[in-house]
């Protein structure tokens, strides 16, 4: 039989705030000593409360804006009630039936289209500590608590492990876009749960499904969901029921473990935090926190398409990062000349320049208007393309423009017949085995004598000119 | 004469005036606490070098004109549910036994910064769920005008501290009567802010929706001083309201011509004790003779407030309580599992009554039962906020009782919880509308007990009430009744 698979992913999102959701204590603990970044407050101590951090809210509202989602006027916070070591109060305040936003969607691609995966909610809430047992002990590291967290709940509109993938993909990079979380898997940053559940195609009733936990990759999510496919598969076509679990992707062994069935999970007990007010989000805060709202992404690839005729491919990598987009429009403002030329030196060689350093585009001190200029000065003549393609590397390192590095350094480009003339001469006077092989008809030497006259001149030689006299003097 | 017997106003003046020294005041606070405490179990903590320091502290800074308030120098208590760092909170429980916490609750911290001389902690029913401090795992606090009684509760332990001369002022907490209804059997006065007007910070929670940090002295002035004192906005709790503080000043006018006070039909009713009602009565008609105009009134939903309260109250309290798990401080009971240690510490460390509540809060929380308990107790809530709207746009103030009775024999509500619960039907009507009310002595019934009138006010009010009341004062001496040679 021919199954439809469903998928809807709960994520987690860790806001990138300094500091904590309801106290002052730093949110980065990355590299901190454990019970290092905690306070009577977050560690829940005997009369302590909650004060609401409204950096939080405005991260959410930049999040709600970007996923078309409705934040709301008005939103409470709630207390959500169960026991466990790493929580200090016994309980953590979240958002429940009155969310932050509501609603909204993110479109994906999907096969040669695109699909709309609607989002039913999201909610701010604090993080909970972390838990460990080691030599028999149990150890609680609270530096996590009381991190903000978004908590955001797709509807089940996804249909393969891929579109999953793909949405997590685009999840992520809309958040670093956003600015509001690193958004780095392994980090925890960004936490995904998968709902997934089969059913006959064509079928319009949904079946039970099973929630899988504990994938710390966009790799991981996409096999776990594999896997979960095939299982859930086998048990059908062997006439079996799929019963609601909760299961754990185990990443060493690439398997999926039961943790509990749903029947015997916890009842929250949720009910208004009466330690906080309700967030007013004010019309005029709101259009404060949007006043710089930037363009996103998909807007921006559709519109880089449009405006500067790029080809698909070169659109969706030059939006991939926020950085990498505004340093491509900065740089095509400057050069003034055929954008797609700006694109293949962004592809070609400033990504990997970006790549080998770990710099985001921003932070280059190639700045845009320098590889204008640099482009500008192959297009016109005055270096050749190898002498460009290092004048990205000196500018990086120097800082100075590349006019001044070719002034300086003496790179522009030798045009003139006599001196290359006299330096193909002492190249084939040079290497008398070479020059009798290329007259033997081994022309493909050809490149190598160019190559041996560029090392004479510095790579500054006209190539064209030079290949046209060495066709001549070894004719 | 001892020192000890001087109430907050008169010792703040004679310090003023340099004719004693915070540390003779405190001296004698101390010598009066070591010679009555043995009997009367009120403070569970006595820090005698950090009082005798704090008072050292003052006269130097008197001395160099430097006081930071009139009420540098004095000597206070506060209730075991406020934090004061390095000095032990066990919230009247097994389950903070030895617990010493790392900061101070605000409204401590604002008296101390107003130069407040802290003397210790005083005993409470367990996290303030009582009316009798018997709820108390450190023992009852007996009450200083009949040792054989209770002394109200839960802030029992302030009460009679205060009443027993061993502090001028002292702290309490207020969730649904545990100041008021203390003040009333101690015969002392006794002021429950409007919910937010004091912060909460570092008030140990029972009913968060409900808490509220209220004082104690030997009169209006007493405690209208401290009051002023410790209220305003915190940056540490979101719902401390901004208001202006200021003095609150307590010229008595000539009479209170123009003042409207309400009393409450339902708030006399069968079961209440007749020398209540008749010292309320008179009470009232003292208020009459100032000048104030008599109305009766009506809050038709005074019947909901016990059960709302015993609702609402143990809802947020299975939350507040939820922390108290052997985990991260206090004793925790060795167990194979970490869900058995959990179960083990607090089935053995907590008493029966905090069990039961937290038991009836997580019932009427749970899945099934929410909208039936919890969520119809929210709604009744409304309608009892509504009423007290109502009322105060008719009258600026609402006088009652208490309590409906004297202060009870030790014992006397021995395993029946709800004859107990019933000590507070006059009182958590306030906390449930979020209004201010204030205890204070109008006469004595006929065992020497003394008698607590309330008066319950609009959000805020506070200065308007505790004016009545020292008008009331100027007028009678029931306030500076001393206690019986026990």
């Amino acid at each position: 039989m021919e199954y439809e698979v469903i998928i809807g992913l709960e994520t987690h999102i860790q806001l990138n705030t300094s500091s904590k959701i309801f106290c002052s204590c730093k949110t980065n603990s990355w590299e901190a000593a454990p019970n290092t970044n905690i306070c009577p407050v977050c560690t829940g101590m005997p009369g302590v409360l909650p004060v609401l951090n409204e950096r939080v809210v405005e991260k959410g509202v930049l999040l709600a804006t970007a996923m078309h989602s409705q934040a709301q006027p008005v939103s409470f916070f709630d207390r959500k009630n169960y026991f466990y070591p790493d929580l200090p109060k016994g309980y953590q305040i979240s958002q429940y039936d009155r969310p932050l936003a509501t609603g909204g969607y993110m479109d994906i691609p999907s096969g040669e289209g695109t699909r709309r995966v609607g989002i039913w909610k999201m909610h701010l809430e604090e993080d909970a500590g972390k838990t460990k047992n080691e030599m028999g002990l149990r150890l609680i590291d609270f530096n996590r608590c009381g991190v903000p967290l978004v908590e955001m709940v797709t509807a089940p509109d996804l249909r393969s492990a891929d579109e999953a993938a793909a949405y997590l993909t685009r999840l992520r990079q809309l958040l670093r876009w956003i600015g509001i979380s690193d958004a780095d898997m392994e980090k925890g940053q960004l936490r995904c749960d998968a709902n997934v559940s089969l059913r006959p195609l064509g079928a319009t009733y949904l079946n039970p499904k099973t929630e899988i936990k504990n994938v710390n990759s966009i790799e991981a999510v996409r096999d776990a969901i594999e896997k979960e496919i095939l299982r859930q598969t086998h048990e059908y076509e062997a006439g079996r029921k799929i019963e609601s679990w909760t299961l754990e992707w185990d990443e060493d062994t690439q398997t999926l473990k039961k943790m509990r069935s749903k029947e015997t999970e916890a009842d929250y007990r949720y009910f208004r935090e009466p330690d906080l007010l309700p967030v007013y989000l004010t019309d005029e805060w709101k259009a404060a926190i949007l006043q710089d709202f930037p363009e996103l992404p998909q807007e921006r690839r559709v519109r880089f398409m449009r405006e500067y005729a790029l080809p698909a491919y070169d659109a969706e990598i030059l939006t991939s990062e926020r950085s990498l987009s505004d340093y491509f429009e900065a740089a095509v403002k400057a050069y003034a000349g055929d954008p797609k030329r700006v694109s293949n030196w962004l592809l070609n060689d400033v990504m990997r320049m970006l790549n080998e350093s770990g710099q985001t585009a921003g932070q280059l001190a190639l700045i845009p208007a320098y590889l204008a200029e640099i482009i500008t000065l192959v297009d016109s003549g005055v270096v050749n393309a190898s002498t460009g393609k290092t004048l990205l590397e000196k500018t990086s390192v120097t800082g100075k423009t590349p006019r001044q590095i070719v002034a300086a350094e003496g790179l522009a480009k030798v045009s003139d017949d006599s001196a290359i003339r006299a330096a193909a001469q002492q190249v084939i006077a040079e290497n008398p085995g070479e020059a009798a092989a290329y007259r033997t008809g081994k022309t493909g030497l050809m490149g190598w004598f160019v190559g041996q006259l560029m090392r004479k001149m510095g790579g500054k030689a006209d190539a064209p000119k030079a290949r046209a006299i060495f066709e001549e003097l070894l004719a | 004469m001892s020192l000890a017997t001087l109430s907050l106003t008169q010792a703040s003046r004679l310090l003023q005036r340099g004719e004693i020294s915070s540390r003779e005041l405190t001296r004698a606070a101390l010598d009066s606490i070591a010679a009555q405490n043995g009997r009367l179990n009120a403070f569970l903590f006595v820090d005698e070098p950090g009082a005798l320091k704090q008072a050292d502290a003052a006269d130097e800074s008197r001395k160099r004109k430097a006081a930071p308030s009139p009420l540098s120098g004095i000597p206070l208590a506060v209730k075991d549910v406020l934090t004061v760092a390095g000095m032990p909170c066990t919230c009247g429980s097994k389950i903070l036994e030895n617990y010493i916490p790392p900061f101070t609750a605000t409204a401590v911290k604002k008296l101390q910064e107003a130069g407040m001389v802290v003397l210790g902690k005083t005993n409470t029913d367990e996290f303030a769920m009582g009316s009798s401090t018997e709820n108390s795992a450190y023992g009852v606090t007996r009450n200083p005008w009949d040792l054989s009684r209770v002394p109200g509760g839960s802030s029992g332990g302030s009460a009679a501290a205060v009443a027993a001369r061993m502090a001028c002022a002292a702290l309490g907490s207020d969730t649904g009567g545990s100041v008021r209804q203390p003040a009333s059997f101690c015969g002392v006065t006794g002021l429950k802010p409007t919910y937010g007007r004091v912060s909460r910070y570092g008030l140990v929670a029972y009913g968060s929706s409900l808490d509220s940090v209220g004082a104690f002295g030997r009169s209006a002035q007493d405690v209208a001083a401290i009051f002023s004192a410790m209220q305003g906005s915190d940056p540490l709790d979101a719902t401390a309201q901004n208001l202006p503080a200021g003095e609150i000043s307590l010229e008595a006018p000539d009479n209170l011509q123009g003042v409207r006070i309400g009393v409450p039909k339902e708030y006399f009713i069968d079961g209440i004790q007749p020398a209540v009602e008749k010292k309320i009565r008179e009470a009232i008609a003292l208020f009459e003779q100032l000048g104030a105009e008599i109305i009766e009134i009506s809050l038709p939903h005074t019947e909901y407030a016990l059960p709302v309260y015993y609702l609402i109250a143990p809802a947020e309290a299975s939350a507040n309580l939820a922390r108290f798990d052997g985990v991260r401080y206090g004793p925790r009971a060795e167990a194979e599992t970490m869900w058995d240690v959990f179960t083990k510490t607090r089935g053995e460390k907590f008493g029966d009554e905090v069990q039961r509540r937290i038991m009836l809060g997580t019932y009427a929380l749970s899945a099934g039962y929410y909208d039936a308990f919890y969520g119809q107790a929210q709604k009744v809530r409304t309608l009892i906020k509504r009423d007290f709207e109502q009322a105060f746009s008719l009258v600026d103030a609402i006088a009652c009782p208490v309590a409906p009775t004297t202060a009870f024999p030790i014992g006397a509500h021995g395993d029946d919880p709800l004859a107990m619960y019933l000590e507070d039907v006059f009182t958590l009507p306030a906390n449930l509308a979020g209004v201010p009310g204030l205890a204070f002595p109008v006469g004595f019934d006929e065992n020497q007990l003394p008698v607590g009138m309330q008066l319950m006010g609009p959000h805020f009010a506070e200065a308007a009430l505790l004016r009545l009341a020292h008008a009331y004062q100027q007028a009678t001496e029931w306030h500076l009744a001393i206690l019986p040679p026990l």
